[in-house]
């Protein structure tokens, strides 16, 4: 496969390997934003590979751990109604909410169909005039374009059968609160490489500055996360806190500027709800006002949701990198995939998901 | 003018299934005689008792049930009729047996095609015909439209064991070694790309074949495989899992040796799903001694839908109950069972 | 977060008034809306998120960077460390 094989060759792989080991001195904790990149590292063993003095922490990149429960809870509610056609990315229907996920919905009755684009939940509003259809818009900055599309396309249309639940957040203000925060030990950052293919990686630039850390755009693939870590491992090796590229087929320091033009155009950026972090200000995007008639949640008028999380759920700290998920009490015992606690035991990328999948008893291997 | 009153008489030609088709009545036996018949016929359903009377051979008997209720029907490379003869042959054949009878229940959806249930069982009495089994007895219901999806269809069916021959999940040892028949995950992928929504203009083909005259010539050759099994729902991973707790051994495979379709592997990274989870329906997964496995290959090799035959991997003392893939990187990571149905995913 | 893959541009067509290609991702083709591309050529490469490309992948610099590690390679600056552990031996 083009452009992805070359980044998949072992002897490749094994002279960076080299390279990072000749390379570092010292202990270095560098974290991966993307959990598409913690899903990488860990189904390719690649953090088996790595020398003992680099220690990978995962991000809290996973759209899908840290949309709110509050969100999951209306989502649940709406879909549960006779009218609605509920639309969602597969990525979404295990996902636990208080007491039920939209599988279960299904099952008893909801009408709940997986999308790979959300213009397929558009083409289903155009199909299906008589009922409502909402799409479950979740995303970092790399998905923002598509559901901002999906919007700004069923406005042009005048499609007035379709609306979203939006939980869009964004990685620069999530970079800052985990650096701000007084357990802090990331050093370094793989910065995710999707979200800068939209963004570019200008916003990154002050963060470096900020906080004295180095930040490397990089790629999903074996090579390139290598790439990447080496790239980090010499910043911090020379006291480099810049920002340099890795992924430079797909990323470029402006981005993507029309992409960006339809972001701004439909969303503005609000204050957000992590799930297992908290609020972090700036760091989510809401329908602008213009578009409020396709806002879900006003739209079926969703109150009252009562939400309770596991309280032996870890979740917040892995996702901050202060806990590796086989650390947390519940791993693998109460927290399983079957009958996860929390958000990150569910999602593929979710780093305890990705950890029971490929990493449990990796001590007997 | 005189107006002579006639009762319109009921409409006897319908181009989709009626509840009346299942009620017992003539419209049952034209559904019968129009539809099912003229392609299924042999000396035992022609009969039309309500059941087959069959003299097996001396030997052990093989028995199995499974029901079919792919969506969508008709996928590339086959429809559900297919499967559900084929798939049935499999599960005989898998065990050693020889298949030679089957039956077959189906639950008609009201509303559904009659056309399009004649292709099926079309196809259902060509499966037969090459896998060269018999589909001896059946059953007929239909259920009110939306109680199920067009059609859902059981086959159950006999064969019989080949003397000298030991295949069960619990005869791993280590030292074995596992054999894959071809590509992983066809099957799968062509139903998940030719359904609605997903946005595919793809064209895979679903492996769905009777493997029983490969498996007989593999007996042939080599008596004394170990075990045998298709890796259908769950896909390849889902069968290493079962081989390795039943016989308590552990398996090492190599994730280089895993044969996938280049389209399939595409469409598998699109969609963000490991083919290895992806069900097959005309693949074998097989253990037998080191020194006899290349005899095995040769033999599979011979047979088309064989002849990506390949080692995966090996049976081993360590991990007990666990599957473990040796990556191209070689570091190692589990192979887990798949948790439940494959959902494509954008992170 | 976001599992994005290369494919190469078939066709393009229009469909609701906006911009879209038939692409192919390795013998698998599906459809994707071009939008955010709107400079792309038949015969490029681009990477598709849910539906969407959202970058003309670039060549040259795939070429450069690739090449660039294989001359490091051979011109030696990659020097297997004796005391580390191949990963053959993990």
């Amino acid at each position: 496969m083009k452009y992805i094989d070359e980044y998949r060759d072992p002897q490749l792989a094994r002279n960076l390997l080299d390279e990072i080991r000749r390379k570092t001195t010292r202990h270095w904790t560098i974290m991966e934003i993307c959990g598409g990149q913690t899903h990488s590292l860990i189904r390719n063993g690649i953090d088996q590979l790595l020398p003992d003095s680099i220690e990978l922490v995962h991000g809290p990149g996973c759209p899908v751990c840290v949309t709110p429960l509050e969100s999951i809870e209306r989502a649940l509610v709406i879909a549960s109604r006779k009218e609605v056609i509920f639309t969602s990315f597969g990525d979404m229907l295990r996902v636990p909410g208080s007491s039920k996920d939209l599988f279960m919905v299904r099952s008893e009755g909801g009408d709940v169909r997986i999308v790979f684009s959300p213009l397929d939940a558009l083409q289903i509003a155009r199909d299906n005039p008589l009922k409502e259809v909402v799409f479950f818009a979740v995303g970092f900055e790399t998905t923002a374009p598509a559901n901002a599309m999906a919007v700004y396309q069923a406005a042009r249309e005048g499609i007035e059968n379709f609306s979203v639940i939006v939980s869009q957040v964004m990685v620069p203000p999530a970079m800052r609160a985990i650096l701000s925060s007084p357990g802090n030990r990331v050093q370094g950052f793989l910065a995710a490489g999707h979200v800068c293919a939209v963004m570019g990686y200008e916003e990154y630039e002050p963060v470096a500055l900020d906080f004295h850390v180095p930040i490397v755009p990089t790629g999903f693939e074996p090579v390139d996360l290598l790439a990447g870590i080496l790239k980090t491992v010499e910043l911090l090796e020379e006291g480099r806190a810049e920002v340099v590229n890795r992924y430079g087929r797909v990323v470029s320091r402006e981005g993507n500027r029309v992409a960006q033009e339809t972001i701004g155009m439909v969303f503005e950026v609000i204050d957000r709800q992590w799930r297992g972090i908290g609020l972090i200000p700036g760091s989510g995007l809401g329908l602008k006002p213009d578009f409020s008639c396709y806002d879900a949640e006003k739209k079926f008028n969703v109150t009252h949701i009562c939400t309770g999380e596991s309280p032996l759920c870890m979740s917040g700290s892995v996702l901050q990198g202060m806990m590796k998920p086989d650390a947390c009490p519940a791993f693998a015992k109460e927290c399983t995939p079957e009958h996860p606690l929390g958000a990150t035991m569910v999602s593929s990328e979710g780093a305890c998901a990705a950890y029971y999948n490929y990493h449990r008893n990796a001590y007997s291997l | 003018m005189t107006i002579a009153p006639v009762c319109p008489s009921p409409i006897m030609q319908h181009e989709t299934v009626q509840m009346a088709h299942g009620a017992g009545g003539r419209l049952s036996q034209t559904l019968m005689q129009q539809v099912f018949m003229p392609h299924l016929n042999n000396a035992f359903l022609d009969l039309l008792d309500d059941q087959a009377k069959l003299d097996l051979p001396a030997g052990r008997t093989a028995f199995t049930t499974d029901t079919y209720v792919v969506s969508p029907v008709f996928f590339p490379g086959g429809n559900i009729g297919e499967l559900a003869v084929n798939g049935t042959v499999n599960d005989l054949s898998v065990g050693g047996a020889k298949p030679m009878y089957l039956s077959a229940g189906f639950v008609l959806e009201e509303g559904f095609s009659l056309s399009e249930l004649e292709t099926i069982v079309k196809s259902m009495a060509e499966a037969a015909r090459k896998a060269g089994v018999m589909i001896v007895t059946g059953d007929t219901k239909v259920v009110g439209k939306g109680q199920c999806d067009k059609i859902f269809i059981n086959t159950s069916g006999v064969g019989i064991i080949r003397e000298g021959v030991d295949l069960s999940c619990r005869n791993l040892r280590p030292g074995d070694s596992i054999i894959l028949s071809g590509t992983a995950g066809d099957h799968g992928m062509a139903i998940m790309t030719s359904r609605e929504g997903l946005s595919f203009q793809s064209q895979i083909t679903s492996d769905c074949a009777a493997l029983n005259s490969m498996i007989a010539a593999v007996l042939d050759a080599v008596p004394a495989i170990h075990a045998m099994r298709d890796p259908t729902r769950g896909g390849v991973a889902a069968t290493l899992n079962e081989l390795a707790v039943s016989s308590r051994v552990g398996i090492e495979i190599n994730e280089a040796s895993i044969p996938v379709k280049p389209d399939v592997r595409g469409a598998c990274e699109l969609l963000g799903i490991d083919p290895l989870h992806v069900a097959n329906e005309g693949k074998l997964v097989l253990a037998v001694a080191e020194e006899d496995a290349e005899r095995v290959l040769e033999v599979m090799r011979s047979f088309d839908h064989s002849r990506d035959a390949v080692i995966i991997g090996s049976v081993v003392n360590d991990h007990p109950g666990m599957v473990v893939m040796r990556t191209v990187f070689g570091s190692r990571r589990i192979i887990d069972l798949p948790l439940g149905e494959q959902l494509p995913r954008i992170c | 977060m976001c599992l994005a893959i290369p494919g190469k541009l078939l066709e393009i067509f229009d469909e609701n008034g906006l911009k879209m290609g038939t692409v192919d991702v390795n013998g698998s083709i599906t459809r994707a809306c071009l939008e955010y591309v709107p400079d792309i050529q038949i015969g490029q490469y681009t990477i598709i998120h849910a539906g969407f490309a959202l970058k003309i992948i670039d060549e040259e610099e795939a070429a450069e960077s690739l090449k660039l590690w294989q001359e490091l390679i051979e011109s030696g600056a990659f020097q297997p460390d004796e005391d580390c552990p191949s990963p053959e031996s993990l």
